[in-house]
């Protein structure tokens, strides 16, 4: 019993002594607010001094809409009114001669045709209720009548007034529904053993530690208040990177284990790096506005004529042994601004100016592609690739180095599947396993 | 990329699916896309557009794996009659041709299908959407050899054109006719369209647009037809005629090719030419290159599998290939065949030190910095739009992309509107909301663009002494001495809004938030932020 008093805060004593009230009383005899009062109560039964029930019941009011139409009558009331004068009338001036909004004609014409209370023919609507039921006050509007009044618990409604109620809750703001918490306690005998010894128990404890109390001493001669070590506090966040840029950062790790080094460019490049230099042809389907990024009234430069020149053979009738595309290039073309579709500009880049043997470079960068934003689409994202340049390097020293770096990304099932690219040569199509799709997924080109 | 529909029982009177023929099929680089009861959806790489029929992808794949492959090609020589007049006057709208005639192949309806579909498929990619190659077949028993390639004027040329009620001129199709209306730009700015005539001068067909409703129509009565193919690249003209041969001699056994001469003005072609183009290869490169040590016999027998000969150093390269500019490409097919799943992956002693860029390591260094004092750091799109700035009270002229498929159409010019918007996103979510950013922005210089990295910072809630706290903190630990200046930004409450500057030139801003601003976001809480621009910083790496 005394292991329970030392662990309850000034609030919960200063309730305690009041547990003989009910829940709004203890409100206005403590002086503090409704949250703090429930809050103490919750702690108390946490500590098994009392037992809490909270019955939760739900209460219907009227909504903004269900006051005004309290008074001035539902939208089907008014139509069915003029339809009473007119028995058969066409859609378009129903709708003027009733002054209902868009909406409410809508759910009149709705409601009345459910209750088969009118037809829809030709454009026009035809009455085919009785007087009596005409006369009569629908469901809805005996509910809405009853709630002008005060508010009914949605547990207490008669059949015919849940009917109503379902009808008229899917309709805007015509009702609407308040929780309401009854909070009902009662002692433990625990409790009970408690609140007999409270008075005589020792008050004089010490809740937060301060530098007055640690300077003065006054902690050896008196007694912690315990803490309930259970009990819930405020979550807190903290600070932490970007998960991309965190999966760059591991990325970029494995490169660099790897031995290779950085590569980094603007974003914004000439087609002539993006394309020409790796060999795409300037009709290709990928240098179109539809699919690639380019930027207006601009025009990039050019690198030295010498290198110029010789992109432009490769294109019209090749170089090196190779037949070239065929067709006239064009130097305007290449001069076009675009946001990087590939990394692979790092690479050419990368490639053209180096002088020294062996190489290993890798990049990480984001890239764009004229795109639609879903949940598998994105206009921008990142790509990474790495080359390496030697004499005597091969193509299964490429896939070994492949093997090696989808190892280190956690991938160890792959396999290397033919594929085509413009600009390498044999290409390749890396594909992992995905263990828990059981299904193989294309990863990476090379 | 295309993807080929075959009907999987016309498949397996060839070839059985087995689960090895699928694995096999995907390890060829055409990977099985669907595979359903009656269907099978295979993935050709642009490279290959021999391979967008079945009769093409069969003609492949069964070389692959040593069964026969369906046909010997033999091509005829021309008959009499069988030659084309080229004027002079297609010379400047569409200047070549490459034609055949392929007699005894008896269509029935799925075969039209197969035909039209590989016709249609080589438009959209071979042909880039009949710029560059167009396809025209024409049942022979409604053509009267010879055939004239010529062009007339448009008001001159009168003909019904393909599933069309009436004659129309060719001005009319261009604008009347589905198809005339989708490619009419072809013969934009022409004051002569080209025609393929016959010698009873019945109009054919006019390239790239349309054939004739009444002799370039292919039915299941038809027996024998006229190909040809227009462009401005022969050699490509020819690979394509080829392509369309070679699938029509595959899809009747007792069928006969021959080929047409081209009479030119100043000489004569004649086509198609199966006769084998050749490419020298050497035995050492392929082993080098790829890594592996074949032998010659070897090597040719891997080159069959591909469909090409070896002889005397060369390869002999399938007619229908038109991907084979380089050696390099034979020694990717001689890979291809060898099979990728057969190669050992090996690293090489290569050493090299790995090394990563200053900049990365000193925007990671500022990362931890920023986090280590709880800030949260975001990643957004380099693209925004006039939405967007104006909402961040930006109007200067903006950088715009010709077309985006998205609502982001500029480059944004800092990292303020991202900032802006993550906060503005996430109005119901916990405060405090310290956020920051390392982003590319982009501004106009005179005619060309600066980009640049950009680092922001904001808080929420909060005011300009915690923002100037945290640039002074940022300062402190990476031994930059900045200072600030009252400035005026629309961005900003004024009087309360600075700029930052290093070594005497500006760097950036520091402010609270304009309530404008706030306001066009959606924002009830107050904001700090401050931008600055890391090339000056860059700058002191080169000097480490």
């Amino acid at each position: 019993m005394d292991d329970t008093i030392i662990t309850l805060s000034p609030l919960e004593r200063k309730i305690i002594l009041l547990l003989k009230y009910p829940f709004n009383e203890i409100i206005e005899k403590s002086g503090l607010d409704n949250v703090s009062v429930f809050h103490a109560l919750k702690y108390l039964a946490n500590k098994g001094i009392i037992e809490l029930d909270v019955k939760k019941s739900k209460l219907i009011d009227l909504g903004t809409n269900g006051i005004i139409y309290a008074k001035n009558n539902l939208p089907e009331r008014n139509l069915l009114d003029l339809l009473a004068t007119k028995n058969i009338i066409r859609l378009e001036d129903a709708k003027k001669e009733s002054r209902l909004s868009d909406n409410e004609f809508k759910v009149a014409l709705g409601v009345l045709k459910s209750k088969a209370m009118i037809e829809l023919k030709e454009g026009r609507i035809k009455l085919i209720a009785s007087k009596e039921e005409i006369v009569k006050k629908t469901l809805e509007e005996q509910l809405i009548e009853k709630l002008k009044n005060k508010e009914i618990y949605l547990d207490e409604l008669s059949l015919e007034q849940s009917s109503a109620f379902n009808s008229l809750i899917k309709r805007k703001d015509i009702l609407k529904l308040k929780e309401e918490k009854n909070i009902e306690f009662s002692l433990t005998n625990h409790g009970k053993a408690i609140i007999k010894n409270i008075e005589k128990s020792n008050q004089d404890l010490i809740e937060a530690l301060t530098p007055e109390i640690i300077k003065s001493g006054i902690w050896q001669k008196k007694k912690f208040r315990h803490y309930d070590v259970k009990s819930n506090v405020p979550a807190i966040y903290g600070g932490k990177r970007h998960f991309v840029n965190e999966a760059i950062d591991f990325t970029k790790k494995i490169w660099l284990e790897m031995g290779f080094k950085e590569m980094q460019g603007p974003i914004l490049t000439t087609s002539f790096w993006n394309f020409d230099a790796l060999f795409t042809p300037q009709d290709h389907p990928a240098r179109e506005m539809h699919d690639t990024f380019f930027i207006k009234e601009t025009e990039g430069k050019l690198p030295e004529r010498e290198l110029v020149l010789k992109i432009k053979q490769a294109h019209e009738k090749g170089i090196n042994g190779s037949k070239g595309w065929g067709y006239e290039w064009s130097e305007k073309e290449a001069k076009k601004i675009l946001l990087r579709t590939h990394t692979t500009v790092l690479s050419i880049q990368t490639l053209a100016k180096l002088k020294e043997l062996p190489a290993k470079y890798f990049a990480i960068g984001k890239v764009f592609r004229n795109e639609t934003i879903d949940w598998k689409h994105a206009f921008e994202f990142y790509q990474t690739e790495g080359i390496v340049v030697d004499k005597d390097v091969n193509f299964r020293h490429l896939l070994g180095y492949l093997q090696e770096f989808y190892k280190k990304m956690g991938f160890l099932k792959i396999k290397f599947v033919p594929t085509f690219f413009a600009f390498t040569e044999p290409s390749v199509e890396i594909q992992i396993f995905h263990p828990k799709r059981k299904e193989w997924l294309e990863l990476g080109g090379a | 990329m295309a993807n080929l529909k075959i009907n999987k029982q016309e498949f397996e009177k060839y070839i059985k699916l087995t689960p090895q023929i699928i694995e096999k099929i995907n390890l060829f680089g055409t990977p099985i896309e669907k595979l359903s009861d009656n269907e099978i959806e295979i993935e050709i790489l642009p490279n290959r557009p021999d391979m967008l029929s079945m009769y093409g992808f069969l003609r492949s794949f069964e070389s692959l794996i040593g069964k026969p492959s369906l046909n010997e090609y033999k091509i005829s020589k021309p008959k009499k009659e069988y030659f084309i007049e080229i004027d002079p006057s297609v010379a400047k709208i569409r200047p070549y041709t490459a034609c055949a005639i392929a007699k005894n192949i008896s269509f029935d309806d799925e075969k039209i299908k197969e035909i039209i579909d590989l016709q249609g498929k080589l438009h959209a990619t071979l042909g880039r959407k009949r710029k560059k190659v167009a396809i025209g077949i024409y049942p022979l028993d409604k053509i009267k050899l010879p055939i004239k390639y010529e062009a007339r004027s448009p008001h001159k040329i009168k003909f019904m054109p393909l599933d069309y009620e009436r004659e129309l001129n060719a001005l009319e199709i261009l604008k009347m006719h589905p198809t005339g209306k989708e490619y009419a730009h072809l013969l934009e700015g022409y004051d002569k369209f080209p025609l393929f005539v016959d010698s009873a001068d019945k109009i054919l067909s006019m390239p790239p647009i349309i054939n004739s409703n009444e002799t370039g129509k292919i039915t299941i009565n038809t027996k024998d037809v006229f190909i040809e193919c227009t462009g401005f690249d022969f050699n490509i003209l020819k690979k394509t005629l080829n392509i369309i041969v070679a699938t029509l001699a595959d899809m009747n056994k007792d069928s006969e090719m021959f080929s047409m001469e081209l009479r030119y003005k100043n000489g004569k072609e004649i086509t198609p030419d199966f006769k084998t183009e050749k490419i020298s290869v050497s035995l050492e490169r392929i082993n080098k290159l790829i890594g592996i040590d074949i032998k010659e016999d070897e090597l040719k027998r891997l080159l069959l599998k591909m469909g090409h000969d070896y002889r005397d150093r060369e390869a002999i390269i399938a007619p229908w290939r038109i991907d084979i500019l380089h050696e390099v490409d034979i020694i990717e097919d001689v890979a291809i065949a060898y099979g990728y799943e057969n190669f050992t992956p090996i690293i090489p002693n290569i050493s090299t030190i790995g090394e990563e860029s200053k900049k990365e390591i000193l925007k990671r260094k500022i990362s931890d910095l920023l986090v280590g004092l709880g800030f949260l750091e975001t990643s957004s799109y380099s693209l925004t739009n006039i939405h967007e700035m104006k909402k961040t009270g930006l109007k200067n002229n903006p950088i715009e992309i010709e077309e985006s498929k998205s609502e982001y159409n500029m480059l944004r010019e800092n990292l303020l509107v991202s900032s802006m918007k993550i906060l503005s996103n996430n109005i119901d979510a916990e405060y405090p909301q310290n956020i920051f950013e390392i982003g590319t922005i982009f501004k106009k210089q005179n005619s060309s663009i600066e980009e640049s990295d950009s680092l922001v910072v904001s808080l929420c809630p909060s005011n300009f002494t915690k923002a100037k706290q945290i640039l002074e903190y940022l300062g402190k630990m990476l031994n930059l001495s900045f200072s600030l200046e009252v400035e005026k930004h629309p961005s900003f409450v004024e009087g309360r809004t600075a700029s930052i500057l290093l070594n005497n030139k500006k760097i950036g801003n520091l402010g609270e938030i304009n309530p404008l601003v706030l306001k066009n976001w959606h924002m009830k809480m107050p904001v700090a932020s401050f931008e600055i621009n890391l090339e000056e910083r860059y700058k002191l790496l080169n000097n480490q």
